[in-house]
């Protein structure tokens, strides 16, 4: 058993949460205002390697482990969640599925720009009557020899308007008879005639990201950018979530502190009846609370990270520490409001916006609901886990940062 | 060729200070690059990519100082070293001169060195300009651009600020440079760059290193203790008023009436 | 106890705090000597003695025209050598910290920079230095033997009344550089022209991020104009590129300690407070009365910069003429 973060994590760490301080920080406010996503966010990141974080060297990444992933969401949700929600998509949910389900063509096709942050990258299953329950997703996918044809519309898809590559769930038989079986998995690309692409507006919380809708009119999808075989598309569709389920996790982890740090400070701040209220008992419980959210969170987190690590399974461990961490992280912003008083539901100070930002990640990729029927099922046994034709590499630290 | 930057690590330019009755001053355990470095680790990792050079970070220090090292390394620096003897504990701005003047010798074929503009714990350049007496090179402080600089033909020019405004010198190469927040913007550590610093074994130069004796590296001052500031007296009067036209003439009032103009 | 004052002078004018370190010599030692360096500097040898010093050394040569790294500190350490004064002193400008320091190690003899107190204790100088970004004031002291080197802040110390009637001694002294062995070139120089200097300032006016833009600076300026001082601002102000960096008071930027310092629209980060803290009265302007700037003023004015610097600047011009 061993705590201790390496020094490659602990610099690594203040590295991005320098940037996502000086960057993006001092301006974070504005935009999320303005309901428009951070105009700095995706190219930063991009050039400072962040969206390739824990891609294997020879696939353009920076040759991190899972556990630095966590810490990186922690520091970009510290600030804000629509940096961490980049990571979420463009590296849980897609970078990580190919390195996972794709070929070796792929990946140099693929996932070595995204790593490299030349292409950015998107996750599109959920649709407009397919959210808890994706089996029932409309969209469809037909062969036609060398090409699949795909129609459907998706919705709240993050980075819709932005992303180069966006990976989709379509049904390639929706007659089959168990229906998760009729699911298939494809790369395609903006560039694609048929595909349109447009923003939601009017959130409650992530307004300084990008959220929209793709619709796909006959759009023609080569064979070679399926990913996984035909019909494997649920099973690449699940474990995506358990990839973005681990930075929604972290980086509720993140909102958390962000919750305890400006409460913290503003408890020392603020003085009633002429003393600091850091100094009134029921101040102390609430940040004595959201000490003890941020630390178990973290561990559930870790604990997950870890387990990518070893290239053990992790869907149970990633589920319960995803909706462990965002609920707390709802909770958290909730009484750091609360203990701003009138300032805290003005945005005045950030702490309403943190709850507006952690109400989101409640949500989506597997409601709290979901994450809890995911719990029971394991426990009652309903559920098991069974060996995927293609496993989450385990971290190997010589084959992820040598260059061939 | 070589250019050489000298970095350290100060307490966080956030922490509260707070002095006991003995004289000890208490500023927490968190030590940070001395912010002036950073743009003097930028300042040298852009040279190197400019030019043909070697970039060297040296830090004068305990081990725990040895972090301003991995940051220079992890900004992209090729390598780090450190100096410290046991003779140096308590060093004023002249043995620390004449230590980091003895390492850049030690280097050889160096061309420039630059430091922050001061060191943010003991608010003191002293040893910046001492170094450069060491060494026996001009000394260019408080640079803002290097405008131009030519390893080959050894000449450098820069625009520095003055008390008055600011000049442009050119000079010959070898130089000390002292640099100020306008000559960059810091850079980031690469991740590659962390990579590199996590595993850089740092070589320690004593004074036997650097060919010195201990009696080179004893310090002509002392500190003896700290003070608190003396404290200010009263709280704020908030100058109230019907209008700020009132607000103002009864601040001129206070003003006048205490004879600060 | 013999002490020299270097008296640092750019074009003819020399620096104000150059008299204070004159007056703190007179209070140190027996015999005060000024070193008097430039070209065509007879006014300041002379007022040299004016403000209270014994004998003046005088270096008028175009090599000294403009202050250099190179010539100043040779000719200043040759001088101490062959003079061996206990003390040395200057001004804690720029070039004074780096003339100075650059002399005591040509003569291998200890220093104290930046110094806001100075007293003589056995012999030894004894003194206090703000240190930790102006936190706390560290006391520190002369342990070797030998000539002593200090430079004192800027308005730390008092600045002595001038007597017409003084007399002393002008000693001619020749550089010990020739102009072809001076290895650095002042090109050009832009002067701060009509502004008055940071350091120098009793006034400051000073705007932070409340000020919204580099227009928002007007009433600020107009304010430090009407007041006859310096504008300054807060790194947030300087980082927006609304105000260029050498207007800059705080941890990286400039250390100020004026008569009266007045902070609009500046909400008082620590790193600020570090830049002028050490001011004898701060004045705050800021719509924010939680704003740490408050726990350091004096007085303070609650409400928009915009409506209050116009205010006074009339209320000024009317009481002051």
């Amino acid at each position: 058993m061993d705590f201790a973060l390496t020094e490659e994590h602990v610099m690594a760490q203040q590295m991005v949460r320098d940037f996502a301080q000086k960057e993006i920080y001092p301006t974070i406010k504005e935009w999320d205002r303005k309901h428009a996503p951070h105009p700095d966010v995706l190219p930063r990141m991009a050039e400072l390697g962040i969206l390739g974080i824990n891609v294997p060297v020879r696939y353009g990444g920076q040759g991190f482990d899972y556990i630095t992933l966590a810490l990186v969401c922690e520091e970009l949700e510290r600030v804000d969640a629509t940096l961490r929600v980049v990571m979420s998509v463009h590296m849980g949910l897609n970078c990580m599925a190919l390195m996972q389900w794709g070929t070796e063509e792929q990946k140099q096709r693929f996932l070595a720009p995204q790593a490299r942050g030349e292409k950015y990258a998107a996750y599109a299953l959920t649709e407009a009557d397919a959210g808890s329950d994706p089996v029932s997703l409309r969209s469809t996918a037909r062969r036609e020899g060398d090409v699949y044809i795909l129609n459907g519309e998706k919705m709240w898809i993050s980075l819709a308007t932005l992303a180069d590559n966006i990976l989709v769930i379509a049904k390639t038989d929706p007659h089959a008879e168990r229906p998760h079986k009729g699911i298939t998995a494809f790369m395609i690309t903006r560039d694609m005639k048929g595909v349109t692409t447009g923003d939601i507006h009017g959130k409650m919380g992530v307004r300084a990201g990008s959220t929209g809708w793709i619709a796909m009119q006959d759009v023609e999808v080569p064979v070679e950018n399926r990913i996984g075989e035909e019909g494997e598309g649920f099973y690449v569709a699940m474990s995506c979530l358990d990839n973005g389920r681990y930075t929604v996790g972290a980086g509720a982890v993140g909102c958390i502190r962000a919750c305890l740090e400006d409460s913290v400070k503003y408890a020392r701040e603020r003085e009633t009846f002429g003393v600091p209220i850091a100094h009134h008992q029921l101040i102390k419980q609430k940040i004595a609370y959201m000490q003890q959210w941020y630390d178990a969170a973290k561990l559930l987190i870790l604990k997950a990270g870890w387990l990518k690590n070893q290239g053990q399974r992790n869907t149970r461990e990633t589920a319960v520490a995803k909706w462990f961490a965002t609920d707390m992280s709802v909770k958290a912003a909730l009484e750091a409001v609360q203990l701003h008083g009138a300032y805290g539901f003005s945005d005045e100070y950030d702490v309403e916006r943190y709850l507006r930002n952690a109400k989101g990640a409640v949500i989506y990729e597997g409601s709290s609901e979901i994450q809890q029927l995911i719990q029971a099922d394991y426990a009652l046994e309903y559920r098991k886990d069974k060996p995927l034709r293609c496993e989450l590499p385990a971290y190997d630290v010589d084959y992820w940062q040598s260059e061939v | 060729m070589h250019v050489v930057v000298i970095a350290k690590n100060t307490p966080d330019t956030e922490a509260t200070v707070s002095v006991d009755a003995s004289g000890n001053a208490d500023w927490g355990d968190k030590l940070v690059v001395n912010p002036w470095d950073e743009y003097a680790i930028t300042e040298a990792v852009l040279l190197k990519g400019a030019h043909n050079v070697t970039a060297t970070v040296i830090t004068l220090g305990t081990e725990e100082h040895a972090e301003a090292l991995k940051h220079g390394l992890a900004i992209g620096c090729d390598q780090a070293i450190r100096i410290w003897d046991d003779a140096l504990a308590g060093h004023d701005g002249l043995a620390y001169a004449t230590a980091v003047a003895a390492a850049v010798n030690k280097l050889g074929d160096v061309s420039l060195v630059i430091f922050g503009k001061e060191l943010s714990d003991i608010a003191s350049d002293q040893h910046i300009f001492q170094t450069a007496r060491k060494l026996g090179w001009n000394m260019l402080g408080f640079v803002a651009q290097i405008e131009a600089i030519d390893f080959a033909a050894k000449t450098i020019r820069v625009s520095r600020l003055t008390e008055q405004g600011s000049q442009v010198v050119s000079s010959a190469l070898p130089a000390v440079i002292s640099v100020v927040k306008d000559i960059n913007e810091p850079k980031y550590p690469t991740f590659i760059g962390i990579r590199k610093a996590a595993r850089a074994e740092i070589p320690v130069w004593d004074a036997a290193a650097l060919g010195l004796d201990a009696a080179a590296l004893s310090s002509k001052t002392a500190h003896i203790r700290y003070q608190a500031l003396p404290a200010r007296e009263g709280a704020v009067e908030i100058i109230d008023g019907a209008t700020v036209q009132e607000q103002a003439e009864a601040l001129v009032d206070k003003l006048l009436e205490d004879k600060v103009l | 106890m013999n002490v020299f004052v270097w008296i640092e002078q750019h074009n003819g004018t020399p620096v104000a705090a150059s008299w204070e370190a004159i007056g703190l010599a007179r209070q140190l030692g027996d015999t005060v000597t000024a070193l008097v360096l430039g070209q065509g500097v007879d006014d300041i040898a002379q007022a040299a003695i004016h403000y209270g010093a014994d004998a003046v050394l005088k270096a008028d040569d175009a090599t000294l025209a403009q202050v250099r790294f190179e010539p100043y500190v040779t000719l200043i350490a040759h001088l101490v050598q062959q003079h061996n004064p206990d003390i040395v002193l200057a001004a804690a400008t720029i070039s004074g910290r780096e003339v100075l320091a650059g002399a005591a190690a040509d003569v291998n003899a200890a220093m104290l920079p930046d110094v806001i107190e100075l007293s003589l204790e056995d012999g030894k100088l004894s003194a206090a230095r703000p240190v930790l970004g102006g936190k706390v004031l560290s006391v520190e002291a002369v342990t070797a033997d030998g000539p002593q080197f200090a430079t004192l802040r800027s308005r730390a110390f008092p600045m002595p009344e001038p007597d017409a009637n003084r007399s002393g001694t002008i000693t001619e002294v020749s550089p010990v550089l020739a102009d072809d062995v001076i290895a650095s070139r002042v090109e050009s120089a832009a002067e701060l022209s009509g502004q008055v200097s940071l350091t120098d300032a009793s006034v400051i006016v000073a705007g932070g991020r409340g000020v919204g833009g580099p227009e928002g600076f007007a009433p600020v300026k107009e304010l430090a104009d009407v007041l006859g001082g310096a504008l300054a601002a807060s790194r947030a102000a300087v980082d927006a590129g609304w105000i260029p960096y050498e207007h800059q008071v705080g941890q990286t930027g400039k250390v100020v300690s004026p008569d009266l310092y007045i902070a609009a629209g500046i909400s008082g980060a620590i790193q600020h407070q570090a830049g002028m803290r050490t001011s004898k009265v701060i004045v705050a302007i800021n719509r924010d009365a939680d704003a740490p700037i408050f726990r350091l003023a004096r007085y303070g004015i609650v409400g928009d910069l915009f409506d209050v610097l116009p205010a006074l600047a009339e209320a000024f011009r009317n009481r002051l003429g």
